[in-house]
């Protein structure tokens, strides 16, 4: 029971090593000053270290191994329909979990009311924070569904990958100036520590039951996928926020 | 204490909410689709609990330590004074040569410290039949994302606008993949989610946001994001280059 856990925290610990020795190497020789509130940022340190080993070290031993066996089962044997079903929550329900995705909306939204896009009380922010996080969400549950459709149907990944590029570009053309930034930004953050090992459990239970399917380029793909259309959901929403926006003022 | 346990109770609740979702879905599936009671329920609730207090940390680490520490490293080394450019003269991009040092150094050290980037690379190596080196895969990632993380703040320093830089850059991947060795594109692909690590995200973000804020003339929301973009695409650029150099050498000393 210690032993893995232990072994998460050295994997996070190992996360912030770099980022730390650089920050502190700046401080000493080119800032040539203390670094300030020492105390408290030692403590979220390891807030941060300790918080993220506990997380990952429930999630295998939880969540994970339901989440294969469920993904591997039903790749196998579930009707079509179900299997969508699978699919878009599987996708939706790790992605609203994912920890970067929180952090990346909750700044969002500070900097969004600094600005005075949206109002200064916490329960707007609060919204607008949400409100992004859901649109990334059912982004990558879409994914998960059309990702799944396509390997069962056996179309080459590339035309998901130009055609949701594609839907990015020409959303740019139309989305609020404000909102391209956090969009692009939203591609990278999914493919987190939740997202990743369940929904690749899926494509390759899915892509290894199917004969003339190859586990490694369909299970991945669906990866690749699932970081393009959080930018095309995210600059829906804020068209989408806007026109209310609009429409309520 | 009260105040502080109340607060720890909000905290806790919100994360619960969170992890929620995930946990209806696998459990609803395994009760009603497959029709079998949760296997080993007791480990189930145990990992749950582990989920919900180490999520709560980590956020509670991330207003503590994380967005702090990229936000006072923007200030302090955009700050005029530190530059050495007081009395109010105008700072041009070239004055900001501590910031694009730091932001190359950052996305260096986390790329090739990242243990997905070593799977990745020895994954690759024998796709490719030793022609890919583990090593200089790594460091050719590695420099890739430093470059591109500087590009990216070099960006929020002008205040141009980002989608210029990421539709060419995929033009450019599209390009790449089109002549690369076929067996490296999906890996390549693949190693887009290599630099962005859960621990790195916040501290990029708000370095980036920091920077959008003290430069004066930039906008948070309008020129702050997209550091993430820029580490994500770099990569992909970065081993489908590397894996196209190597087959040119490969096939000129044979």
């Amino acid at each position: 029971m210690l032993q893995p856990l232990l072994r998460t925290m050295r994997d996070s610990a190992r996360d912030l090593t770099p980022i730390i020795l650089v920050i502190a190497t700046f401080q000493v020789l080119v800032l040539r000053q203390p670094i300030p509130d020492f105390l408290d940022l030692m403590v979220g340190c390891a807030c941060v270290v300790v918080g993220l080993a506990l997380f990952v070290h429930g999630l295998e031993a939880g969540l994970f191994p339901i989440g294969s066996m469920l993904a591997d089962g039903l790749a196998r044997k579930a009707s079509l329909p179900w299997l969508l079903v699978f699919a878009f929550g599987l996708g939706f329900g790790t992605t609203v979990a994912e920890p970067a995705l929180i952090a990346v909306t909750e700044e969002a939204a500070r900097v969004a009311a600094e600005e005075g896009i949206v109002g200064r009380g916490t329960e707007e922010q609060d919204a607008y924070a949400l409100g992004l996080r859901l649109s990334v969400a059912v982004a990558v549950g879409f994914a998960g569904l059309v990702g799944v459709y396509r390997i069962l149907r056996g179309w080459p990944i590339h035309y998901l990958i130009i055609g949701g590029y594609t839907a990015i570009v020409v959303l740019t053309w139309f989305a609020p100036p404000a909102i391209i930034g956090i969009a692009y930004d939203s591609g990278g953050v999914t493919t987190g520590t939740v997202t990743v090992p369940l929904i690749t459990a899926l494509g390759i239970g899915l892509a290894s039951s199917i004969r003339g399917r190859n586990p490694l380029t369909d299970g991945f793909g669906l990866i690749a996928f699932a970081s393009l259309t959080p930018m095309a959901a995210v600059m829906l929403y804020g068209l989408l926020a806007g026109a209310i926006g609009r429409g309520l003022g | 204490m009260i105040g502080f346990l109340v607060d720890a109770a909000m905290l806790l609740l919100g994360v619960a909410v969170d992890v929620a979702p995930i946990v209806i879905v696998l459990f609803a599936f395994q009760r009603f689709v497959v029709g079998r009671p949760i296997p080993n329920p007791r480990a189930v609730v145990v990992g749950l609990v582990y989920v919900t207090v180490g999520l709560g940390l980590f956020l509670i680490g991330l207003e503590k330590a994380l967005f702090p520490l990229g936000r006072s490293m923007a200030q302090q080394l955009s700050d005029p004074a530190f530059l050495g450019v007081s009395g109010g003269g105008a700072l041009g991009w070239e004055h900001y040569a501590w910031v694009y040092l730091f932001a190359a150094a950052i996305g260096f050290s986390t790329t090739i410290a990242e243990p997905s980037l070593l799977a990745v690379s020895i994954k690759a190596n024998e796709v490719s039949g030793g022609a890919i080196g583990v090593t200089g895969l790594r460091v050719a990632v590695a420099i890739g994302v430093a470059i591109g993380v500087t590009i990216g703040v070099l960006r929020i320093v002008t205040g141009t606008p980002l989608h210029y830089y990421i539709i060419a850059g995929y033009a450019l991947v599209l390009i790449q993949t089109t002549m690369a060795p076929r067996g490296i594109v999906a890996l390549a692909y693949d190693s887009g989610g290599v630099t962005t690590s859960t621990v790195t995200v916040p501290i990029v973000t708000a370095l980036g946001l920091g920077l959008a804020s003290s430069v004066p003339g930039r906008s948070p929301t309008l020129d702050g994001f997209g550091l993430i973009a820029f580490a994500s695409l770099c990569p992909i650029m970065a081993v489908l280059a590397y894996a196209q150099a190597s087959r040119w050498r490969a096939s000129r000393r044979g």
